[in-house]
């Protein structure tokens, strides 16, 4: 299938290419962004009942990865309120063009972070504490806040979005699902950008801000790190940069043979499993452990959790390739091109995981909306909305569905890039296929 | 700077204060009462004021789990607070005064410590009523001092058949009277009634039937309300000190305070039987000086701020059907 550009239509050129519509949903964001760490402070610390932990941790998480991540890839990042005050710093401004003046530090990244390890790592600290941030509005302030201002503060030290591209705990996993969104933001013809003098996509122009992802569009191939800000559109000269639709998982096909992003892989499948068995499961000392944090069960907690998702899956997963064909060397590009097939089961794991919970809680969001403070409001009469599961019946068969779906998905990009690995697909299929009874067994 | 530049700067600007400070606006203009359990916090304020004849609206969240509020020796349906949600009452004090209120619900071992005041001010209808001396004190009875039952009947008395004996004791009166049955202990009275020819089981009959002229169904069943809302978390349903908290109480005791002397006399104790003997020691003056008063450190919590003298004596006279029948 080939792909189709939607911004051939004028009017969708025209709503990508003006600052307005984006930057009206971006305040909105942030607004709303502001407000959840305002009700995590003063609302209700129930957090069941405050408009922090519901409308961040199940209504944007149920949006960004049953819908957003799987179609638009980073279409979040587009209108992510957290880098957009230290956008604003770092370019003096928020319509006028680029100021000239360099008024920041502006300081390139060190290269040896220019990865996704930092984001790796962030994302595993958020994992690990997840049991009190996700329930505790307070602490969901103190992180947003933190996220917010860990934003602002590197805008103001490093060059473009470093907090985005480098440290952000969802970016990283955004990234690496975006490759399998059925959506991409690319040139249209190389040679124009080849001949373009300036590259005012990669530097900026009176017309916009060069990449904030700190990447030239002429060169994109993956979803991975282009933060669909849609900038390069409004500076490109040539009207170069196309929005298109395209087959599910295209930017697979080539993988990446990154170690970080294999790892980033491995984190994001062992964190379903493990948050799938400890959130949802019945194992009591299991969720004691994992909520009550720095104590010594936490400590063990948090050692089974780094061992499962750093040493188990990915040495499992040596071995089940090693053993497929114990003389063929396994490592470096090798093991993490081999390991591209768990980007979409991953992604798979977790919408099955998020079902059961958004569908769960999901009339809190109704309860919420109405007395977001825990003030005693009834804004929109709903205030008194009794939690009511929804959809329970179709929760088991859904996400088997999804499994199996993930589990198709994944072979058949084994198929495609293990043999650029240099390894058979059948033993990452059946890798696949084991984490997935896994993960059927901790849901179902 | 172009006019759209400052204008999209002053909007942003004012969006994002107002998003900050409206919400702080609401909820520094709504007073909440919040009920924490007592182990990390108790009522939040403890303290509330009003004016003697001036509704006191009052709204409650709890933070933690459910609570209920209620207030001491006033006829008030008590108010359930659950997690997250609001809820309302208002009160109307005709008479000045301080007023404890008290957490309804068993929300923790602790459950007892929630309490707090509302301090009542303005001329009412009436000034406060000084309290009454507890029987107990006019007894000069001590409080914490063991009971022990040294004759016990061999079967559960009968306050019907101890009606027919009642006749057979020469100047019935004289038990039957409110002081004497309050003032006595069921031992005591069994030992006055020694002189008369009545067997031992006849005579605990006639002891039970003192008792029960002394209360009434009404009278035990508010008696039995009393109990099961607030003691039976501890005492148990059956009387047996087997509540749901008396296991944490149990382990409490061994770390709880060392009383002035360095024993551990007044520590935290495992709530007491009603079912055992021990009780037909205890005159309902001194039970009511223990529901009144409380354990003084042992756990047991003081109820006299929480229940009028005719819950108390209500409650005494429920009781003593963990013995009778």
């Amino acid at each position: 299938m080939n792909k189709f550009e939607l911004t051939r239509f004028a009017f969708i050129k025209a709503a990508l290419k003006n600052r307005l519509p984006q930057l009206a949903l971006i305040v909105l964001l942030l607004a709303g962004f502001l407000f959840a760490i305002v009700a995590g402070i003063l609302g209700t610390p129930v957090g069941n009942r405050n408009f922090g932990i519901v409308f961040v941790w199940i209504a944007w998480w149920a949006v960004l990865i049953l819908v957003v991540v799987p179609f638009l890839g980073r279409g979040w990042c587009a209108v992510c309120p957290i880098p957009v005050v230290g956008d604003w710093l770092q370019r003096g401004a928020i319509l006028e063009p680029v100021s000239k003046k360099k008024t920041r530090l502006n300081l390139r990244i060190p290269a040896k972070f220019r990865n996704m390890w930092l984001q790796n790592i962030s994302f595993i600290l958020v994992a690990l504490f997840s049991s009190v941030i996700l329930t505790t509005p307070r602490v969901t302030s103190a992180v947003l806040a933190a996220l917010l201002f860990m934003g602002i503060g590197l805008s103001m030290i490093f060059e473009r979005r470093a907090f985005c591209r480098y440290l952000c705990p969802v970016g990283g996993f955004i990234g690496l699902y975006a490759q399998t969104a059925p959506s991409e933001l690319r040139i249209k013809d190389k040679n124009v950008c080849a001949k373009c003098n300036g590259k005012p996509c990669y530097n900026g122009s009176q017309l916009g801000a060069g990449c904030p992802w700190d990447v030239f569009p002429g060169g994109l191939t993956k979803n991975t790190y282009c933060g669909l800000c849609l900038e390069c559109m409004r500076t490109c000269p040539y009207d170069n940069i196309a929005f298109n639709l395209r087959p599910f998982s295209t930017d697979l096909e080539k993988p990446s043979g990154r170690m970080d992003e294999a790892f980033k892989a491995f984190i994001m499948l062992g964190a379903a499993m493990v948050y799938a068995y400890v959130f949802m499961g019945s194992n009591g000392i299991l969720k004691l452990a994992a909520y009550h944090i720095f104590t010594p069960a936490w400590f063990a907690y948090a050692a089974g959790f780094l061992v499962f998702l750093l040493f188990f899956l990915p040495g499992s997963f040596w071995l089940t390739v090693k053993i497929a064909d114990v003389s063929l060397p396994v490592s470096g590009r090798r093991f993490a091109s081999a390991s591209t097939a768990l980007i979409p089961l991953g992604l798979m794991f977790w919408a099955a995981f998020s079902l059961s919970f958004v569908l769960t809680n999901a009339t809190y969001i109704l309860a919420v909306i109405s007395d977001p403070l825990g003030l005693g409001w009834n804004l929109f009469a709903t205030a008194s909305l009794a939690w009511q599961p929804v959809l329970t019946s179709l929760v088991a068969p859904a996400q088997t569905l999804v499994l199996v779906g993930g589990l198709i998905w994944s072979v058949r990009t084994a198929q495609k890039t293990a043999p650029q690995a240099g390894v058979s697909a059948i033993p990452v299929a059946a890798y696949c296929l084991a984490a997935s009874l896994l993960m059927l067994w901790l849901l179902i | 700077m172009k006019q759209s530049e400052a204008s999209a700067r002053v909007l942003i600007a004012v969006l994002c204060i107002g998003v900050v400070l409206v919400p702080f606006l609401f909820w520094k203009q709504t007073p909440m009462i919040r009920a924490r359990m007592a182990e990390t916090g108790g009522w939040s304020p403890a303290v509330i004021r009003a004016r003697v004849g001036e509704p006191l609206h009052l709204k409650f969240t709890s933070e933690d789990v459910m609570h209920g509020f209620a207030v001491g020796q006033m006829a008030l349906a008590a108010v359930d607070i659950e997690p997250g949600k609001v809820s309302e009452t208002t009160l109307t004090f005709q008479k000045p005064g301080i007023y404890t209120f008290y957490c309804t619900r068993w929300c923790g071992p602790n459950h007892w410590r929630m309490r707090g005041t509302i301090e009542v001010s303005g001329a009412g209808s009436g000034n406060p009523e000084p309290a009454s001396r507890p029987l107990y004190v006019d007894l000069g009875l001590n409080l914490d001092t063991p009971h022990p039952a040294d004759i016990i009947p061999v079967e559960k008395p009968s306050a019907s058949r101890g009606q027919v004996f009642l006749s057979r004791v020469p100047d019935p009166s004289t038990y039957q009277s409110t002081g004497t049955y309050r003032s006595h202990s069921p031992v005591q009275i069994f030992m006055d009634l020694g002189t008369t020819r009545l067997t031992d089981l006849q005579r605990w009959d006639v002891v039970v039937a003192i008792w029960a002229q002394n209360t009434s169904a009404a009278g035990l069943a508010d008696g039995k309300e009393l109990y099961a809302q607030n003691c039976a978390a501890c005492h148990g349903e059956s009387g047996a000190g087997d509540g749901v908290y008396a296991d944490t109480l149990a382990a409490m005791g061994a770390e709880s305070q060392v009383g002035m002397s360095g024993t551990r006399e007044m520590s935290i104790k495992k709530p007491v039987n009603f079912t055992k003997p021990d009780l037909l020691g205890a005159s309902p003056a001194l039970l009511q000086g223990k529901i009144l008063r409380g354990g003084m450190g042992t756990g047991m919590p003081m109820w006299g701020s929480i229940f009028s003298d005719e819950q108390i004596w209500n409650l005494v006279a429920y009781l003593y059907t963990f013995q009778f029948k």
